[in-house]
């Protein structure tokens, strides 16, 4: 009977580990490679250091997260305790309900000054779903070493479409966002009408039609890697990529790229909880977003990787980049110098006219 | 083809060293994105690219740093040991499910044969992508998605055909007689089985093992759905490479893998070759 | 038989005394139940993880059930709307989607349903996202339908409810109409605007790339299979390594070394260049087109053509050529008489083998195929995991799947499932 006893209080004990096992590891779902490492840095390392009892799961499965959790929900079996989305993916899965709203005045830290973290992040809260942890940008690189070009560099997003003055292979994003606007700013329409434009069956024509022009100069990429690796090669004399990707080939990699910032269109990147979590997954979860979203934090991430915070707060903290230590401030997106003309993705309008204007442009793509 | 016979006319031997010719421009070609990567896996800098000090043969443009990242790097380790701990698995059950089915299958008189051998067949033919999205949404709903069995079985399902297919081939050339002329002499049908049966049809089922492991080893679509951050492989793991940050990386463990499969095919020839001398055929 | 029996004077007894066609027929019996517990296991495993899936996924593309279950009340009011009439529905239509919004937004299933009329009209999805400012003014007590129009003139547009009308059954035809360029208006079914139409290309182009393929999957492997045939076992078990090694190396990292050595600052430019055979401006496109997903897609395939050729090709007996020429046949007419007929089989299964693989690939495709190279399968991706617009994804696939499994007819008709080996 003792022993009998004994098995059953082994037993329990051991189920017992395993369901505290199992409690204390959060899964955060993020994009993999350098971004990922940043994070890791930045954020998850600190956290764990503060709660010894966590252990963080990393999955890079951020390129599928809408599908994965809408599965997930339709499984009823949502295994994601934090997510890292863009912000229109966030947006998408806060309108289907898969994603929690999080209230910035109770969940988030304030600044250190004080201010409310609804006014530190300002326009940036793009959903009551989603805590913004960067702003980053989809810009241009060019090779610093065509002879082809006789000495000139392209010094507006318009050179591009130059292919006379600037010959070569651009590498653009095999999607329409961001491309069809360009193609319509550098077809004479003013950056207020863009979306009016854009709104209409001609103007997406028109931004079609501008892209037609140099359609045989084009190579598309659909994984942010692609351009680093075509410039590098000379494949692509000038390219489309997260501005992100090209520090790390200018600065890291010491490769003759250099950065053309004209209308550079901003993205935010931040964190969602999904809907549907247990009571305790949901209070770790929102514990470790208000580590990870606090002013210090954001401003450490920029040491590892080139975009810019969220808070204003966090921006005169940035400082020297970890292993190259040069001022990262100029590289950031945001800093004055390279935020001249800049685009800021259109949530609203993308949300309704993706599918449309994305089912005209892959039509033109095959033609 | 043999030896060239003494009497050939001129454009005989040239047609025999010309085919011989041709022959081996398409063997370079089947060999030469291989012979590629080797180089580049050795390359100093963080792009595919054959750098100048590569070309000029500078001892600075080489460095070990890539295989140094596979060996040292949790991610890759982690990916090695998940795709190591599934594939074997899927493996054993696709082998030995698929045996079986392919025995039962060869027995003349079997009702719906066309019917079952398409259902068996259809993971070699439906195309990845319809295979991935199905069974992920499936499994979800069952809770299997994310979970080391969900990708085991996945797996195991995709590894089948090829099972179904060596096996039923080495069986269509079975001698029926041997298992009548055990079963006179008393053996019962297990024994049969083990003693007669399975060490003739064992090439077809070590090759269809073979080809079902390399399924699961290198399979990326499958397990990016269905699979979950603790059992990515390591195709997912270079597959993420490749979409975040290209690192020849990917090209030191694909040198990795080609050293492994060179020993794991002079391993199977060898094989082969005993099988052969078991069943008495000449060794050629 | 029967006749045989019939005429004999009693039936034929087997050794223990039963009539021997009772046990013959029993032996049979059993033998077939032998067989099936052998199939069973498989069979079952295969059909739980594999074919449920493929079904439930295939579901997909007429289910609809969104619709109805999100506004049953809207369903029910707008049959007595005429859609033609280029009016908004009634006062009574209005009502019933108030009282099912209000659910829907309890719920939080109304931007679902939103999402999900915008594959068809675009522009719907914010109507629903935007729900909360006219449903959270209206007044009860006064009629609904000018209140909304007031708040959001939109939902004054008969398109809206149009779209809804068309969709308000529990299964749809959208999806498969959108699959084959085709849209549902109220003045019937008709094609798309030339410049929207994609898949029905790209469903072409797919079988044409596929073809070429299939083709140049033949040209490279039949020379090889022979040679492997031909040549003493040992040499030929050798030299299969070579054809068995890439097969065995990561699709990923053979994708990726074929873009190292087509581009145009590649490998095989590079060396064009530096023989002088090519002018530096004149490099060659030997990627991110058509040529790049063939030579990439041939390389990839091409085992699966040789080992089917090369088993068949091993049962060609030496002896018929010889008897050929000892006939006064010449190398060249005894090949092609004798020995290339009996190895059609071998071409038929490899063919059909690397057809059926060729048209579902989707990764090598899309990382070399740039526009003019890719396949059907990467649009079912793209809607599996970008646009979520899964219905269509999954009549996009039973479209493919069933022009696959023509195919495997095909195949299993003319060569027979069971003749295909693989080494």
């Amino acid at each position: 009977m003792k022993s009998m006893h004994t098995l059953a209080t082994a037993a329990a004990a051991t189920m017992l580990v395993a369901s505290a096992a199992q409690a204390d590891e959060m899964t955060i779902v993020s994009w993999g490679g350098a971004y990922s490492a940043s994070q890791q840095k930045a954020y998850h390392d600190p956290y764990m250091a503060n709660n010894p009892g966590v252990t963080i799961v990393n999955d890079e499965s951020s390129a599928e997260a809408v599908a994965k959790l809408r599965a997930m929900d339709e499984a009823g079996n949502v295994t994601w305790d934090v997510v890292d989305v863009v912000a229109s993916d966030a947006i998408r899965l806060c309108d289907e309900g898969l994603a929690m709203e999080i209230d910035p005045a109770t969940h988030l830290a304030p600044a250190p000054d004080g201010t409310p973290a609804a006014e530190d992040f300002g326009d940036l809260l793009v959903s009551e779903c989603f805590i913004p942890q960067i702003v980053y940008s989809t810009t241009f690189g060019y090779r610093t070493d065509v002879a082809e070009w006789g000495g000139k560099s392209p010094s507006t997003v318009c050179d591009v479409f130059d292919t006379a003055t600037f010959p070569g292979k651009r590498s653009l994003e095999k999607r329409p966002i961001n491309n069809v606007e360009w193609a319509l700013l550098c077809d004479g329409v003013a950056p207020e009408d863009v979306y009016d434009v854009l709104g209409t069956d001609e103007g997406v024509a028109q931004a079609l039609a501008k892209l037609d022009t140099i359609r045989d100069d084009i190579i598309w990429w659909s994984a942010g890697a692609e351009t680093p690796q075509r410039l590098a090669d000379g494949e692509a004399v000038i390219g489309s990529t997260y501005n992100g990707r090209l520090f790390s080939v200018i600065e890291e990699q010491k490769q003759p790229v250099a950065m053309l910032w004209d209308w550079q269109v901003f993205d935010l990147d931040g964190w969602i909880i999904p809907a549907g979590l247990s009571d305790e997954r949901k209070a770790r979860a929102l514990d470790y977003i208000y580590f990870a979203t606090d002013t210090q934090r954001l401003a450490d991430q920029a040491k590892y990787i080139s975009y810019g915070p969220a808070r204003k707060s966090s921006a005169p903290l940035v400082g020297k980049h970890a292993d190259l230590g040069i001022e990262m401030a100029p590289h950031m997106p945001t800093d004055p110098n390279n935020a001249k003309t800049t685009l800021l993705y259109n949530y609203e309008f993308w949300a309704d006219n993706r599918d449309d204007i994305d089912a005209k442009f892959q039509a033109w793509l095959v033609q | 083809m043999s030896a060239l016979p003494p009497y050939a006319s001129k454009a005989q031997i040239a047609w025999y060293y010309g085919f011989r010719v041709i022959c081996a421009l398409i063997f370079f070609f089947l060999i030469v994105p291989i012979l590629v990567i080797i180089p580049l896996s050795f390359n100093a800098s963080d792009f595919f690219t054959f750098t100048k000090e590569m070309l000029a043969l500078d001892p600075d443009g080489y460095s070990l740093k890539h295989y140094r990242d596979f060996f040292t790097n949790p991610d890759w380790q982690q990916a090695l040991r998940n795709s190591v701990s599934i594939a074997p698995m899927a493996t054993l059950i696709s082998t030995g499910l698929g045996t079986l089915a392919a025995i039962g299958l060869s027995q003349s008189h079997v009702p719906f044969r066309g019917t079952i051998m398409a259902i068996l067949i259809s993971p070699m033919i439906v195309p990845l992508i319809i295979s991935a999205a199905g069974m992920y949404f499936f499994y979800s709903r069952i809770g299997m998605q994310g979970t080391y069995w969900g990708v085991v079985l996945a797996h195991a399902a995709l590894g089948t055909p090829f099972v179904i297919i060596t096996v039923t081939a080495t069986l269509v050339g079975f001698d029926k007689s041997l298992v009548r002329a055990a079963a006179s002499m008393g053996a019962n049908p297990v024994t049969t089985f083990f003693k007669v049966q399975m060490p003739l049809i064992m090439p077809g089922v070590i090759s269809g093992g073979l080809f079902a492991f390399i399924t699961s080893f290198d399979e990326v679509v499958v397990v990016l759905f269905v699979g979950s951050a603790s059992q990515k492989t390591l195709p997912w793991q270079m597959f993420t490479g490749l979409r975040e940050q290209i690192s020849p990386t990917i090209l030191a463990v694909a040198t990795v893998l080609v050293t492994i499969s060179i020993i794991l095919l002079t391993t199977l020839e060898l094989l082969r070759r005993r099988a052969e001398r078991l069943r008495g055929m000449s060794p050629g | 038989m029967s006749t045989m029996t019939d005429n004999q004077s009693g039936p034929m007894l087997a050794a223990d005394g039963t009539p021997l066609k009772v046990s013959l027929a029993r032996a049979l019996r059993r033998q077939k139940i032998r067989a099936f517990l052998l199939i069973v296991p498989l069979l079952a495993f295969i059909l739980i993880s594999f074919i449920a899936p493929i079904g439930d996924m295939l579901f997909r593309s007429v289910e609809n059930g969104i619709v109805p279950e999100t506004m049953p009340r809207t369903v029910v009011a707008l049959e007595d709307w005429d859609e033609t009439s280029g009016e908004a529905p009634s006062e009574a239509v209005f009502a019933a989607f108030y009282e099912d919004m209000k659910v829907a937004m309890e719920e939080k299933t109304h931007t679902k349903l939103g999402s999900r009329l915008n594959y068809d009209t675009a522009g719907i999805a914010s109507l629903f996202r935007k729900l909360r400012k006219p449903m959270g003014n209206i007044d009860e007590t006064q009629p609904i339908k000018p209140q909304f129009i007031d708040a959001e003139e939109d939902w004054g547009d008969p398109e809206v409810w149009q779209t809804i009308k068309r969709l308000s059954g529990y299964y749809t035809s959208s999806y498969f109409l959108s699959a084959v360029d085709m849209e549902s208006t109220h003045d019937g079914i008709q094609m798309k605007d030339d410049f929207e139409r994609i898949y029905l290309t790209l469903l072409w182009r797919t079988m044409v790339l596929s073809v070429a393929i299939t083709v140049s999957c033949i040209l490279l492997g039949y020379p090889i299979a022979f040679l492997l045939a031909n040549l003493p076992l040992r040499t030929s078990n050798i030299l299969m390594i070579l054809v068995l090694l890439p097969f065995w190396t990561s699709l990923l990292v053979r994708t990726s070394s074929w873009i190292v050595l087509l581009q145009q600052e590649g490998v095989i430019n590079d060396t064009l260049v530096s023989l002088g055979i090519l002018d530096d401006q004149g490099r060659l496109e030997l990627m991110y087109n058509q040529v790049g997903t063939i030579v990439a897609m041939t390389h990839i395939l091409l085992p699966f053509m040789i080992l089917p050729l090369y088993s068949v090709m091993k049962t060609i007996s030496p002896s018929y050529v010889r008897a050929a020429k000892s006939l006064g046949a010449n190398d060249w007419t005894a090949f092609w008489k004798v020995y290339f007929p009996n190895s059609v089989p071998g071409i038929g299964a490899g063919a059909v083998l690397v057809f059926i693989l060729a048209i579902g690939y989707y990764i090598t495709p899309e990382l070399v195929g740039g526009t003019s190279g890719i396949f059907i399968s990467n649009r079912i991706a793209y809607h599996i995991s970008s646009s979520l617009n899964w219905g269509l994804a999954a009549a996009l696939g039973v479209m493919l799947l069933a022009l696959i499994l023509v195919f495997y007819w095909l195949y299993d008709r003319i060569v027979g499932i069971d003749n295909v080996k693989l080494g």
